[in-house]
């Protein structure tokens, strides 16, 4: 009760600052975040290099916010990918029931059927290390998880009084599925689109970390993390920036979704 | 067994009960349970008396507390007791019974091992003895095979079953105080006298005193010495039963005791016509949830059940949680498929209809629903609830139709709140709600299934007027589907009841009630609460 | 008893098609790859006839669901092919990798399950009072860390700062057990908190439904203290979730490893896995894939057949 306000408020200002740091290096970095420069290469933080610069001497704030740019559109286009797919696909499932039912769970239970990541690993192996592929790789790894929730919510909306009121009045199943059964999903989706977007983060950048998501030059925090693994002896300070950037994002996803889920929880609806 | 014979078991003395907020719930109530009485505790939903029978074990949640009074339980004063000291009296000096008996026994632990625990607790007992105590209570409590419930898991039973595995769980300690908090209100009629009956003759005989928290007084005068009347928090009226509820001082306890069933004046009876809606020998069967290895089980829920409904005739079905009656109603709304027999609108065929027939049937009928809470879309606005048949039917324009949703609105008494989500309305608003939707299409035939069941007894009255008023107004033809004949005698011109899917008993509403001829007629007539005095 | 048997047997026969789903979308997503694998084995300065040789006798030639059956002949018999980096067989390659693996994320998943029950408990237990603040802020804290930051810093920590703990490398545990126990510390410490963080969220909330249970309530006005009323009624109801959570984070762990043994540079399974989508060594991908996902469906498997200890209802219906 008394945690929910602060939730929200800390969860949604630190992902306006993170989104911030990605609006704004689409028009204005520091330096040039692909400029190599030998001369400064592994220059630890300074006034000239807040946190420093990495083995090609290109500095690391500007690579960070470059990186933010990056994270944030994977994560947006995958959660937009799989909540529209999910979505539609959910909703044919829960309410048609029957044969496309059964056809749309044995696609959902066999890509369930992986560890979310494997699915995405064995997929980027078909498209190999490139942005779109990473976005239909972890799209098509997510959106089993959205048929589920979007299905179930749908069947526990169909139990509902109301549902089989609508029908009695006479409206088709179309308007019925339209007008009552989705508003009265939109609660769990919302919640499930804002963990995705966290998951999605973390995958990407754990891909990428691997040399199998966004590949280089282009900056991600998963590929700095993967250079700051192989220099960690000579300077330590590139592998903090990056994961700090992932933990701060995460965290501001996850308060967020809990203010969420405590507001849409349906006991607070009854009172 | 005290020290002061003449000292009251339990006694609550300006007690005061708020919220961590400082909203008051219970304001200086003060009564007394005399040791081996039985004492009504009563009220509507909100009037506080749960929170008062759960100060008197400090069970409430932490959000609640007593800010001053005592209760004084065997002269000591529960709310200074030392932790050790109060958990020394739960159980073993005041046993509590719940209303909910699905979810008041641990799913995840055998019969046997709950009963023992309490046991095991207060008394030093052996797990065999225990378990040979327990076996024996299960026994007078009338479950059938008791050595088989002890290794057996809550969710192999009945909600009537899991209530008397409650009070055999409360009572094999002895308690000296049994605090039923609305024990039977969750069942249906026949099974709800069996638990009372069950209660009554194991107190007695304990010498345990009972706290009977209810809101129904058909309950209080059967089975009550005293009544405490509670309303929003205030003690209203304390007295004798037959003080209180054949001499009531205060308007609240008339209200109360009006909204008992009593049949006021029988419906005049109607010229014979043909039927309306007829069902024929209409059997449904439920298939279990059937898998690919195994076939489902068939299970007939209406096994060749035929009854007509005249225009503007409200035929009520009455029977036990599976006689099929639900079954029934949506069957013959077309709403379940039939596996057997036909239904008949206005003389044509409805399992042989084309589906502008059938669309045709679909919107002269029309259904309320039992549960307020899920018939009603929580994102519409009332008015949008009540405006949505509208959109079907004969086209009307946006002025006129307002002006007819405003006429339904004020017709149920709703029409300051059309604004408002239905979350925002009580139990009696909403159902209100859901009865405005299913008549402002001026339908031929409505089936109300249990349309009253869910709500408190003074609200249950005014809705089933307003029903009547409303029937008798635009003229529909109905069934009314219903477990409480009480209930029933107020709106019914002829009653049907049904037991395993068979119509065992059918006539004019005087006959059944005045003159049953089936053996479970009588036995649902003579559960029916009303208020005789208890002997 | 009849209910229960009923249940397994169900939950057992069910398994059967889920793993035949593993392996036809596994043979069908190495299928997808560009390119043709006979000329991958044999490398570019292969002649055709050579090629068609070896088309032929993997079998490339045939229509593609006789390949399929072919394949998935040879797998039931334990044949995952030969490695084309070095030639290896497949199975044995990945079963000792796999050792690896499950240690860490075993014992790591273990640890964390035994600190998150009571921490999950007894933040429920004093729901919106400091003790539930602090512990709800610290997972919700650890959840949000990716593991292979955390296992940089530690590395920056303990191994590069106090140089407590080595920082490159693997010793068997067979080899020499104290230092084999020096190589995995980091990684399941890491593991461990990052896990903790998921599965103690998960057992304060299902902790705080099971509360407001009627039951709960019962289970005091018997007399129960508050410890027996935690332990005995609410633990068992509130675990049942939290177990199933269990068995997802093991399978995720399974397929997520690799960033961790990169960190660590241990030779588990996902790293063997990655290595060869590196090499291209197809047959090695292919096995890696089909195996976590099998072990996957295992563990829940495993997971879901102990249910029933914690929840007797699911046998019904």
């Amino acid at each position: 009760m008394i945690r929910q306000p602060a939730n929200m408020l800390i969860g949604s200002a630190l992902l306006i600052f993170i989104g911030g740091m990605a609006l704004t290096a689409m028009v204005w970095t520091p330096y040039d975040p692909a400029a190599i420069k030998l001369i400064s290469r592994l220059k630890p933080p300074s006034a000239q290099f807040w946190l420093g610069t990495d083995e090609f001497g290109r500095d690391v704030v500007s690579r960070l916010m470059a990186g933010a740019v990056q994270s944030m559109t994977v994560a947006t286009l995958t959660v937009a990918f799989a909540i529209i797919v999910g979505t539609i696909a959910g909703l044919v499932a829960g309410y048609t029931r029957g044969t496309v039912d059964r056809i749309l769970m044995v696609f959902s239970d066999a890509l369930l059927a992986f560890p979310g990541t494997l699915l995405a690993l064995g997929l980027m192996v078909i498209s190999g290390p490139n942005k779109y592929g990473i976005i239909l790789a972890l799209g098509i790894a997510f959106t089993p998880s959205v048929l589920r929730v979007v299905r179930a919510s749908v069947l526990s909306a169909r139990e509902r009084e109301y549902i089989e009121a609508s029908r009695v009045i006479g409206n088709s199943e179309f308007a019925t599925m339209f007008h009552h059964v989705l508003p009265n999903c939109t609660a769990p989706i919302v919640v499930l689109a804002t963990s995705m977007f966290g998951w999605v983060v973390l995958a990407e950048s754990g891909l990428s970390f691997l040399g199998l998501g966004v590949p280089p030059p282009a900056p991600t925090w998963g590929n700095m993390l993967s250079a700051a693994r192989t220099y960690i002896e000579r300077a330590p300070w590139l592998g903090l920036a990056p994961g700090i950037c992932i933990s701060l994002t995460l965290l501001g996803i996850n308060l967020l979704g809990d203010a969420l889920r405590d507001r849409f929880d349906p006991r607070m609806e009854q009172k | 067994m005290t020290s002061g014979t003449s000292s009251p078991l339990l006694s609550i003395r300006d007690l005061r009960v708020t919220t961590s907020n400082g909203f008051p719930i219970l304001h200086d109530v003060s009564f007394d349970v005399e040791a081996g009485s039985i004492v009504a505790l009563v009220g509507e939903s909100g009037s506080g008396k749960t929170v008062a029978a759960r100060a008197s074990m400090r069970l409430l949640p932490k959000a609640i507390k007593p800010t001053s009074g005592e209760i004084l339980f065997q002269g000591r004063d529960v709310l200074t007791m030392s932790e050790a000291e109060i958990r020394k009296v739960r159980g073993a000096e005041i046993g509590m019974v719940f209303q909910e008996p699905m979810v008041s026994l641990n799913p995840a632990l055998t019969i046997g091992a709950q009963l023992v625990e309490g046991l095991r607790l207060h008394e030093k007992i052996g797990v065999e003895a225990a378990l040979e105590r327990a076996s024996e209570m299960l026994a007078r409590v009338k479950i059938p095979d008791p050595a088989a419930c002890l290794s057996a898991y809550p969710h192999q039973f009945s909600g009537g079953m899991r209530q008397r595995i409650m009070l055999a769980s409360v009572m094999l300690l002895r308690p000296k105080l049994l605090i039923a908090d609305e024990p039977t209100t969750a069942l249906d009629t026949l099974t709800q006298r069996e638990v009372m009956e069950i209660m009554v003759d194991l107190t007695r005989t304990f010498g345990t005193a009972v706290l009977l928290i209810t809101h129904n007084l058909g309950l209080v005068a059967q089975y009550a010495k005293k009544v405490i009347v509670l309303e929003r928090g205030k003690l209203i009226e304390t007295g004798s039963v037959e003080d209180v509820l054949h001499r009531p001082k205060e308007q609240y306890t008339r209200t109360l005791i009006d909204a008992l069933p009593k049949r006021d004046h029988d419906r005049k009876p109607l010229a014979a016509a043909a039927p309306l809606i007829e069902a024929r020998d209409v059997e449904v069967t439920f298939s279990g949830a059937g898998n690919m290895f195994s076939t489902a089980e068939k299970k007939l829920a209406v096994r060749g059940v035929s009854l007509g409904v005249q225009p503007g005739e409200v035929v009520a079905v009455v029977g036990g949680s599976g006689s099929g009656k639900t079954t029934l109603g949506r069957a013959m709304l077309g709403l379940l498929p039939l596996s057997g027999g036909d239904v008949l609108f206005r003389d044509r065929s409805m399992a042989s209809a084309d589906k502008v027939a059938a669309r045709d049937f679909r919107l002269q009928c029309q259904l309320v629903f039992q549960d307020p809470y899920s018939s009603l879309d929580p994102r519409q606005t009332i008015f949008d609830i009540v405006a949505e048949p509208l959109k079907h039917g004969p086209k009307l324009g946006r002025a006129e139709k307002t002006e007819r949703v405003k006429e339904m609105l004020n017709e149920v008494g709703l029409s300051g709140l059309s604004e408002r989500y239905p979350h925002a309305l009580s139990g009696g608003q909403r159902q209100r709600v859901a009865i405005a939707r299913a008549v402002i299409r001026n339908p031929a035939f409505v089936v109300a299934d249990e349309p009253v069941s869910a709500l408190d007894m003074t609200i249950q009255k005014q809705v089933l007027d307003l029903f009547r008023r409303l029937q008798e107004n635009h003229g529909f033809a109905c069934l009314f589907i219903s477990h409480d004949l009480g209930a029933v005698s107020r709106v019914a011109d002829r009653i049907v009841v049904m037991q395993q899917g068979l119509i065992v008993e059918q006539g004019s509403t005087g006959d059944v009630l005045d003159n049953p001829q089936h053996d479970y007629t009588r036995a649902l007539l003579e559960a029916t609460p009303t208020l005789g005095i208890a002997a | 008893m009849n209910a229960l048997t009923k249940y397994i047997g169900k939950r057992l026969l069910w398994t059967l098609p889920t793993l035949l789903l593993v392996a036809v979308m596994v043979f069908f997503l190495v299928r997808m790859i560009p390119g043709d694998p006979a000329l991958l084995i044999l490398g570019d300065d292969a002649s055709t006839e050579e090629i068609a040789g070896l088309r032929a006798s993997l079998g490339l030639d045939q229509p593609v669901p006789l390949q399929f059956l072919y394949w998935l002949g040879n797998v039931v018999r334990g044949d995952l092919g030969n490695s084309i980096s070095n030639g290896a067989p497949v199975l044995p390659l990945m079963l000792g990798r796999f050792q690896v693996s499950a240690t860490i994320v075993l014992v790591a998943v273990g640890l964390a399950t035994l600190i998150a029950i009571p921490a999950g408990l007894i933040a429920a237990w004093r729901q919106n009072e400091h003790v539930d603040v602090a512990i709800v802020a610290a997972s919700t804290l650890l959840m949000s860390v990716p593991s292979f930051w955390l296992g940089l810093v530690f590395l920056l920590i303990f191994g590069l700062n106090l140089g407590w703990l080595p920082v490159v490398g693997f010793v068997p545990f067979s080899e020499n057990p104290w230092t084999a126990i020096t190589y995995v510390i980091l990684p399941i410490m890491t593991l461990m908190l990052i896990e903790v963080g998921v599965l103690t969220r998960m057992m304060r909330a299902s902790a705080i439904e099971i509360l407001r249970l009627e039951y709960v309530m019962h289970a005091r006005a018997k007399g129960l203290s508050e410890r027996k009323v935690l332990l005995r009624h609410v633990l068992p109801n509130a675990f049942a979730p939290t177990w199933t959570m269990i068995g997802l984070v093991l399978g995720g762990l399974l397929g997520g490893i690799a960033v961790l043994e990169t960190v660590f540079t241990l030779p588990g399974l996902g790293r063997l896995l990655v290595d060869a989508i590196f090499a291209r060594d197809y047959p090695v991908v292919q096995g890696c894939l089909l195996f976590t996902a099998m072990i996957y469906v295992i563990v829940n498997l495993i997971v879901d057949l102990c249910y029933p200890l914690f929840d007797p209802r699911v046998t019904a219906s």
